[in-house]
């Protein structure tokens, strides 16, 4: 079984605007899609919907081959974690206190940790370069810190796929590499499926195996960065007119923008 | 805009002394002697004073005499139910401060107050001969107040915002019919005064086992919720991520706030203070894990009721004020020092 998350004929629609509009994805194991898009194009929506955090009015996920409306909320907990845009709240807490919730769901509310909690929990420490910082408080982190956190607590709950909603905002552009990277590395490692919105479209051309277009809630084009990214594309989606150069090393598209079309 | 200002409050907090844990285990043990103390002091104090080794005596064997009831008749009962509904009262604010996000939710916004306000008021000023039915009238008014708001404030799920607004809403329209009430039958609302301000006066043995299961409940939640109260802090979106079931567990421990409190005002009438100040000053010392604030509010609601009833009934005497006013004259200034230190 290669398809690990399935996205059919999906709709969301707020009041009477439809967001999403028949949208199907499939996303294979072990691979790293970015959906990119224009603001208002429906990629934030499309991943809240997946993640169950808006509303889908018509249409259906599959997550291994089991729709995630039927299942229980920890159920899907195990095979799918997603970082959000905005956490709260718990600013006292300590970073290990934190990534334990990521084990959460993979116990019963009469349970406590157990000795296999607390080693997933290290590793999550550990393969986030959060080690040593057990101790300190979220209140003490630097930015870049924090979301290496919540992305410790996303992988704490050992998912084979992880959702990100635009992980480099509000981030410089050291710690944004640094996050990409992170997330690279949990994909090429530790087999991690990945799908993020990514607004940057160099970004998404270089970490992504396969990028998703989406332009007013619809699928736009999807496929490897090099054959979706075009001037055409470019003008008809993002409304720039662009040069595309091949990267001398990778040979992925590097995108310049000249200009808003006309 | 409430959750960011909840944010910004406890981000704001400096590190220091209270982010050990070490020190939040002391400060518990602190507040479980204040709880020891008040309940000592309550016992004591009075017109006929009652040494411990006394006290201490006569709960434990009715010997018949006058110290055996007056500690087991008056002052041990009502000691008990000022405990009770310190500890419900506070748990409700804290249980609902994380559920709203919202550093200003308590009892009140849950129109618990102002629904149990309006049917004890309907009680004791068009129906006095029917007194002994308030707890009860107040117990539904409330359930009955928070489930309106709850309704009102559904729409294909519940947003902490939606509830605080429609309870701000709800708790006018009662409280306009209680104003209403007390303008058009000012003759009889002398009678009222102390159920509106809250008041242990004559408290006794039922009231205990008319608020105790509730306690039970409480305690039993907040030892087995307190992480998914931590959890759904984070916001929905990590908590839904995480695998709460955040629609579920909202409206479970909004119900458990609710009825807390319910249970609480039926019994000593509109106690405004301690489910907002008390959790909030726990959180100050304690910090925003649930798990430690849940005891801690627990113990600190109780002790600083007992205390203030025990000053409402003695300082004064023979006239007893209501301890609500007690507990703002003494606790606002208390809670101001926290706020600003």
């Amino acid at each position: 079984m290669n398809t690990v998350l399935n996205v059919e004929h999906l709709k969301v629609r707020f009041n009477s605007r439809e967001v999403i509009a028949d949208f199907c994805l499939e996303i294979q194991r072990g691979r790293i899609y970015a959906i990119v898009g224009p603001n208002g194009s429906g990629k934030t929506t499309l991943l809240r919907a997946i993640s169950r955090n808006v509303r889908a009015s018509a249409g259906c996920i599959y997550l291994n081959g089991k729709s995630i409306f039927r299942m229980s909320s920890k159920n899907v907990a195990r095979q799918m974690a997603v970082l959000s845009q905005l956490h709260n709240g718990m600013t006292d807490a300590t970073v290990r206190e934190l990534v334990a919730y990521g084990r959460f769901a993979h116990r019963e509310w009469w349970q406590s940790k157990t000795a296999e909690d607390e080693e997933i929990i290290s590793w999550s420490l550990a393969r986030t370069n959060l080690s040593g910082y057990d101790d300190r408080r979220l209140n003490t982190l630097s930015g870049g810190e924090r979301q290496r956190v919540w992305i410790a607590m996303a992988i704490a709950q050992k998912p084979q796929i992880l959702l990100l909603d635009e992980p480099t905002t509000f981030l410089d552009i050291a710690h944004q590499i640094e996050t990409l990277e992170l997330i690279a590395g949990l994909n090429r490692e530790e087999g991690i499926t990945i799908l993020m919105v990514l607004h940057d479209i160099n970004h998404a051309a270089h970490y992504a195996d396969e990028l998703i277009v989406m332009k007013n809630g619809r699928l736009f084009s999807r496929g490897l960065p090099g054959a979706v990214i075009t001037p055409d594309m470019m003008r008809e989606v993002f409304g720039v007119e662009a040069d595309i150069f091949p990267d001398p090393e990778t040979g992925k598209p590097i995108v310049r923008p000249r200009k808003v079309a006309k | 805009m409430h959750t960011e200002a909840y944010i910004r409050h406890f981000t704001t907090q400096k590190p220091g002394l209270k982010n050990r844990s070490g020190w939040k285990y002391f400060t518990l043990f602190i507040f479980a002697m204040l709880v020891v103390l008040a309940f000592l002091l309550g016992n004591y104090l009075g017109t006929v004073k009652i040494g411990i080794p006394d006290i201490i005596r006569v709960i434990f064997n009715d010997d018949g005499s006058p110290e055996r009831s007056i500690i087991w008749d008056i002052r041990l009962p009502r000691l008990i139910v000022a405990a009770l509904v310190g500890i419900n009262l506070a748990l409700s604010g804290a249980i609902l401060q994380g559920v709203m996000s919202n550093p200003l939710a308590d009892p009140t916004i849950i129109g618990v107050s102002a629904g149990a306000g309006l049917a004890g008021i309907i009680i004791l000023i068009l129906f006095p001969q029917h007194q002994l039915m308030v707890p009860m009238a107040a117990f539904v008014g409330a359930m009955g107040a928070a489930v309106l708001i709850y309704i009102l404030a559904w729409k294909g799920g519940i947003q902490p915002l939606r509830i605080i607004l429609a309870g701000v809403a709800v708790a006018a329209f009662l409280g306009a019919g209680i104003s209403a009430l007390m303008v058009l039958f000012s003759d009889r609302v002398h009678g009222a005064i102390l159920f509106m301000n809250g008041s242990l006066s004559a408290r006794s043995w039922p009231d205990v086992f008319t608020i105790l299961p509730y306690s039970v409940l409480g305690a039993v939640i907040a030892v087995f919720m307190a992480e998914r109260l931590n959890i759904l802090v984070l916001g929905d979106d990590t908590a839904r991520s995480l695998g709460l079931n955040v629609e579920a567990t909202r409206m479970g421990l909004t119900a458990v706030a609710a009825l807390l409190a319910a249970s609480a005002v039926s019994v000593v009438g509109l106690l405004g203070f301690v489910g907002l100040i008390i959790p909030h000053a726990t959180r100050l010392l304690l910090g925003t894990n649930h798990r430690v604030l849940f005891p801690g509010a627990m113990l600190l609601g109780a002790a600083v009721v007992m205390l203030s009833d025990t000053f409402a009934r003695t300082a004064f005497s023979p006239t007893e004020i209501p301890v609500g006013i007690v507990m703002a004259i003494l606790g606002v200034p208390f809670f101001l020092y926290l706020l600003r230190r």
